[in-house]
């Protein structure tokens, strides 16, 4: 038996998952009526840079939610764990350079505050791997209560004041286009995605994961070490919401403890919407990717019609969860379940 | 005699009391000020609104699922009734507030249930998504500026006490409000409900194992669809009580409670997997929060470190109820 797929069966592969398919058509839908309706912004440049500007923001933190309703459980602590981890580095970046450092200083205080984020953003997810694994609360009450203990850890760092004041050399770096063109924050955004492509597509973690979310107990029964694989996820998913505050510390060029508060809804919505299964074992990066783009383009759109107030977003964000709930026709845990007969047969296939 | 006493002490409510008792011991001793009467009459002030929401929530979530709505369902309800009513000039007493708000919070609540009934995604996302859709029509479609005179009939109803407590040397005064009558009869009726009712039952059943619940013949949807359009009208009550008593509407007022009364609720022994809970459990859990929110400045810690003891107890608190729960070995399946 040849294990090499053929562009053909690989084809088929990714347009076999309903849910893809689906938001493929209303991607490129969206992107017709955004063409037709505003054809001025859709040919502009600077509508496409400023959209791959911020849709990073909460693409990395649902990247990380992902991952950890993969298993079946969730974060709801990636808002906190980005604001925290931008503003420990911006208060790094504060504390080590003087405001007109130049060149060699200022890369060893940009490494230091990435550096100094990520850590945080690793023991963040350390911190609820452990309490969901080793003291086995659930991963809701675990991730509520971690939102809540880092937001009131980030409002005693920063007093509830906003951080200002940081080096230019940070938004010219994290902020800035390379080759003038692509914005340095989608380039994170690739590289957060091809990780976690990797990750799921080719370890032994990645298959785990999967294995984990649909039958915990058959998992651990087949000697699978639940434990490490859950401490390691929710470090995963806390590390990518540390890149999410790297990424909003340089758009913002400022860091405050409730930054980025329809976050958590959105890349709840953005999961879901994306075709993962929330009681775990079945999903698609490919499908999250997706959602990513069709929501951004969709605020994106909003953005263009001034008369609709900004009120009205966290409506609509609510209301498609809502209507992809119905669309889905998700009545009964049979369908989905059916999500997951769908991938091994795929493998049988190919 | 002692039968009894060996149940109180497995009782997880009973821990949940020294716990209590003693952080109340060790405010008394850092500033003498805990049992006073004006303290203690106002923490039930405090008590109130928490202890209503923390009721519905309760019975949410011992049904097995996890309801984040009902502070914009509540916002939104009360919202809309007193604009009505401001608008078109009403005059008379509290009871019309209390009809069409309660009948707006059955409405919204029948959203829910109807989601919640039919679809088999976790309650938790479901409400997620009818929480933003009340809030961002609260505040997108209806305007959402703060009202701030409400009907008369409303703000003599919120500043209608039961008594005035007031401390001997320096004067302050606590009210016992009179809406501390409503919360002890929301209480004892749905503690009637709980225990008395077979759709009390079924919420235990639903939440211990919902298709052996329906194979027993519990009518789960139906069920499902009655408890939200409750918790919609509990809310509902609770969102008119915190206008009256405030005197005005503030739409944003409520929102972002849902995480303090969830935490209440699981530390009072509700597990968030549903089937178990008791409503002492949860008038308590809401004490310790309450008392928490609420005294910390009598200890002299300042209110910014607020957020970061509310997620320590939280963790803690179900920390503690998880570790129990795996040694008791009540724990069958392995849980992600």
């Amino acid at each position: 038996m040849t294990t090499a797929t053929t562009s053909q069966a690989r084809l088929k592969l990714i347009f076999s998952d309903p849910h893809i398919n689906r938001m493929l058509v209303i991607l490129a839908a969206l992107l017709l009526f955004f063409a037709i309706v505003r054809t001025k912004n859709f040919l502009s440049v600077g509508t496409w840079q400023s959209m791959a500007v911020q849709f990073p923001e909460f693409g990395l933190m649902a990247l990380g939610v992902m991952l950890t309703m993969l298993l079946g459980g969730i974060d709801l602590s990636v808002v906190a764990v980005a604001n925290l981890s931008a503003i420990l580095a911006a208060q790094t970046m504060i504390m080590l350079l003087p405001a007109d450092a130049a060149g060699g200083q200022a890369a060893f205080g940009l490494i230091a505050a990435v550096l100094v984020a990520l850590v945080v953003g690793a023991l963040a997810g350390i911190l609820n791997g452990l309490l969901v694994a080793a003291v086995k609360i659930p991963p809701i009450l675990v991730t509520l209560g971690t939102f809540e203990l880092f937001t009131g850890i980030a409002i005693v760092l920063t007093d509830g004041k906003a951080i200002s004041g940081l080096p230019s050399q940070y938004a010219e770096v994290f902020a800035g286009r390379l080759f003038g063109v692509i914005p340095v924050p989608l380039l994170i955004f690739v590289l957060g995605v091809l990780v976690i492509a990797f990750l799921l597509g080719k370890t032994a973690y990645g298959a785990k994961i999967y294995l984990l979310g649909t039958n915990p107990t058959a998992a651990h029964f087949s000697g699978l070490h639940s434990l490490s694989l859950q401490v390691r996820t929710y470090l995963t998913s806390g590390m990518f919401a540390a890149l999410a505050g790297i990424v909003m510390l340089a758009n913002y060029n400022s860091a405050r403890a409730d930054y980025g508060a329809s976050y958590t809804l959105l890349a709840i919505l953005i999961v879901v919407l994306g075709g993962i299964n929330p009681n775990g074992g079945s999903g698609r990066l490919f499908g999250v990717v997706l959602a990513v783009v069709i929501l951004q383009v969709l605020s994106s759109l909003l953005n263009t019609f001034p008369d609709i107030s900004n009120f009205y977003r966290p409506l609509i964000w609510g209301g498609v969860l809502l209507l992809v709930i119905v669309a889905n026709g998700w009545t009964r845990p049979q369908h989905l379940r059916r999500l997951q007969l769908t991938r091994t047969r795929k493998e049988q296939d190919a | 005699m002692a039968a009894m006493v060996r149940r109180l002490l497995k009782a997880n409510e009973f821990y949940l009391f020294l716990v209590i008792l003693v952080i109340a011991v060790l405010i008394q001793l850092r500033s003498g000020q805990f049992f006073t009467l004006t303290n203690l009459v106002s923490l039930a002030n405090a008590m109130v609104v928490p202890g209503l929401f923390a009721v519905a929530a309760f019975m949410v979530l011992v049904s097995g699922g996890i309801d984040v709505s009902f502070p914009a369902l509540a916002s939104l309800a009360v919202y809309a009734t007193t604009r009505l009513l401001v608008d078109t000039g009403y005059d008379g007493g509290v009871w019309l507030p209390f009809l069409i708000a309660i009948l707006l919070g059955a409405l919204l609540g029948a959203v829910n249930g109807a989601f919640v009934s039919r679809y088999a995604v976790p309650t938790l996302i479901i409400t997620l998504g009818t929480s933003s859709v009340f809030s961002g029509f609260m505040q997108g479609a209806l305007g959402s500026v703060q009202i701030p005179n409400i009907p008369q009939g409303m703000k003599d109803f919120g500043s209608a006490v039961l008594f005035v407590a007031q401390h001997p040397e320096t004067g302050l005064k606590a009210n016992l409000p009179l809406s501390f009558l409503v919360l002890v009869a929301v209480v004892a009726i749905v503690f009637f409900i709980m225990r008395y009712t077979t759709f009390g039952r079924g919420l235990y059943a639903i939440g211990g194992d919902e298709s052996v619940a329906a194979r027993a013949g519990f009518k789960v949807r139906w069920i499902k669809f009655r408890l939200y359009v409750v918790v919609g009208v509990i809310a509902a009550i609770a969102g008119l009580i915190r206008t009256s008593m405030m005197g005005q509407m503030h739409p944003t007022n409520l929102l972002g409670m849902e995480l303090m009364v969830i935490a209440a609720v699981v530390l009072g022994g509700t597990a968030i997997t549903g089937g178990t809970g008791s409503l002492t459990g949860v008038m308590l859990g809401t004490l310790l929060i309450v008392i928490v929110q609420n005294s910390m400045i009598l200890v002299g810690i300042p209110t910014i470190w607020q957020s970061v003891a509310l997620g320590t107890l939280i963790i803690i608190g179900t920390g503690i109820s998880a570790v129990q729960l795996t040694r008791s070995g009540k724990r069958t399946a392995v849980r992600v």
